[in-house]
């Protein structure tokens, strides 16, 4: 599992910490391109902590830290250089909880990366919120009253508008935390739907608590347990013959 | 044990019901004395005259008003509103949004400390910068003193604002790759109903201060003649003439009381009104 220019983003040897706590040791980890994998494990192993130093959002938490590499298309992410922001434009996230700018609009919300990164053209501004809108599956639903609070809607018509809200500044990466932990069934299968076609286009790294959810939606699956990364692989390899015990343990809901 | 619970269920419901009651009394004794001792010398001629000369025999109740008071006090607190908004609301900012390190740590315990202090201090502070320095009390020794006096309830407000606007929100931009200074505007913007609270009450607070004002802005019985001189005030009116003895004098003391309670009320009351809207979008 070493680098290599084939992988859109690599984790190499990263550790990260919270204070004193340390929460990820030594993951090694290759993101395919235009793939969807799944972080799977049990709770406090280190799956959001991994998928949120990916996108530089894990030193926004006060008195963290990490060494080794984030490599995004072979350039570390955490290099002098790097300037977070470009980071999180290029690699996207969609939170567990959906969180919609509640002062704005359905319409401003998906268009909010662009106009608070300084884009003013109103004509571009609408096309784009009508494309992701409809990417999302949400247009029909909403496209009479545009000028609602974005809070105002159902979680999963939320959640989709924070989706489509990530993908209106054209990431590369799309980051997911358990998306789909807040909705109910049909939402969910909505959200999964969506996950499946978004992978055309992007490289999408999903944490999932749903076994099901991650064999019905990732080509890869990793799981992790207790900070460390266990096993990876193709999805059908991890679940139905799984190389370490701890996963098959896992996997089969033995613990966890 | 039934019983028990039910007298001690009475006895807290009676006791803080006569709690409040204490509460209101004066409250509302204020209000009505007050009202009913100013009302009489309200007059158009309050707002736009000088103060008279003390009643005489000769001249038993020159009636004049407060305008340069209110002329004054309302300078004053423009003033010092410009001194205390931008800087309370910036460094209220800044330990919300930036200051989660010791420096933030530092200043906020900082402004802690500087709410307690008490106003006469902060005159006396400024007494000996300023009115000593330039030998003179000043418009600008004034509002000095009282932008003071807001900083640190802005700030702590602002503060307090900010911090209570979901982590999750400062997330989701960020997660945009929205730079930090716009993602803190946007905070911001969520939160200003708040802080727009936090700067009415501070303008609420000090309209009302008296011994910071005659420490530093002195007093004045003329209109306004400039930043370096000395400027009347209401509270100052009020302090001077209430305790004066001489009839006329006395009854424009309250009527400055008047209108200073009702700016007071007023600026409280839009307060309300702010913070109720503040809910509405959820
Ligand atoms: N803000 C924080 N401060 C301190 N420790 C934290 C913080 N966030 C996470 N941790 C710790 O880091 C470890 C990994 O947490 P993380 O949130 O990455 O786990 P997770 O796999 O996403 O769990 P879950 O499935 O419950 O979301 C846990 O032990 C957790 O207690
Ligand atoms: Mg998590």
């Amino acid at each position: 599992m070493s680098a290599s220019n084939e992988a859109k983003m690599n984790a190499v040897s990263l550790n990260a910490w919270y204070g004193a706590k340390q929460a990820l040791f030594n993951v090694s980890l290759d993101f395919v391109p235009n793939k969807v994998t799944a972080m799977i494990g049990p709770s406090g192993c280190g799956k959001s902590t991994l998928i949120r130093c990916l996108n530089r959002m894990h030193e926004l938490v006060p008195n963290t830290r990490i060494t080794g590499k984030v490599l995004l298309d072979d350039q570390d992410i955490y290099s002098q250089g790097s300037d977070p922001a470009d980071v999180r434009r290029r690699v996207g996230m969609v939170f567990q909880k959906p969180n919609p700018f509640p002062t704005m609009s359905i319409t401003d919300n998906v268009v909010a990366g662009l106009k608070l990164s300084g884009v003013r053209d109103k004509k571009r501004l609408t096309e784009v919120a009508r494309n992701m809108l409809e990417r999302v599956y949400l247009w029909e639903e909403v496209k009479d009253d545009l000028k609602r609070s974005g809070a105002s809607l159902s979680g999963g018509q939320q959640q989709r508008l924070c989706i489509a809200r990530a993908l209106a500044v054209e990431p590369e990466v799309i980051l997911m935390d358990e998306p789909c932990s807040a909705l109910d069934p049909i939402a969910t299968a909505k959200i999964e739907e969506l996950i499946a076609s978004l992978k055309e286009i992007y490289t999408v790294i999903i944490v999932t608590h749903n076994m099901q959810q991650a064999a019905r939606v990732a080509d890869y699956t990793a799981f992790m347990y207790l900070g460390e990364l266990v096993e990876y692989g193709e999805t059908s390899q991890v679940f139905e013959s799984p190389k370490q015990p701890l996963t098959e343990r896992y996997v089969t809901g033995k613990f966890g | 044990m039934k019983a028990t619970r039910r007298i001690v269920d009475k006895v807290l419901l009676s006791l803080t019901t006569v709690a409040v009651i204490i509460a209101i009394v004066p409250l509302v004794a204020i209000i009505f004395y007050v009202t009913v001792k100013g009302i009489s010398a309200i007059s158009i001629g309050f707002f736009t005259e000088l103060p008279p000369l003390p009643a005489s025999k000769l001249q038993p109740s020159p009636p004049g008003g407060l305008g340069n008071a209110v002329q004054g006090t309302l300078i004053l607190v423009g003033l010092a509103s410009a001194i205390g908004v931008p800087v309370g609301v910036l460094s209220g900012v800044y330990i919300s949004e930036y200051g989660r390190n010791a420096y933030g740590n530092a200043i906020r315990f900082l402004g802690d400390t500087l709410v307690g202090i008490p106003s006469v201090v902060t005159g006396l502070l400024f007494f000996g910068l300023i009115v000593l320095t330039f030998r003179s009390y000043s418009v600008i020794a004034g509002s000095i003193a009282l932008g003071t006096l807001m900083i640190p309830i802005v700030s702590n407000t602002t503060a307090a604002a900010l911090q209570a606007v979901p982590n999750s929100l400062r997330e989701a931009s960020s997660a945009l790759g929205v730079r930090k200074w716009r993602t803190s505007l946007l905070i911001i913007s969520h939160a200003q109903s708040s802080i727009a609270t936090g700067c009415l009450l501070a303008v609420a607070r000090i309209a009302g201060e008296t011994a910071p004002v005659l420490l530093t802005a002195g007093a004045s019985n003329y209109w306004y003649s400039g930043l370096g001189a000395p400027i009347a005030s209401l509270t100052y009116y009020i302090y001077n003439y209430a305790v004066s003895g001489t009839s006329n004098w006395v009854n424009l003391a309250w009527a400055g009381a008047l209108v200073l309670m009702v700016v007071v009320m007023g600026i409280n009351l839009v307060v309300r009104l702010v913070t109720r809207k503040k809910y509405t979008y959820g």
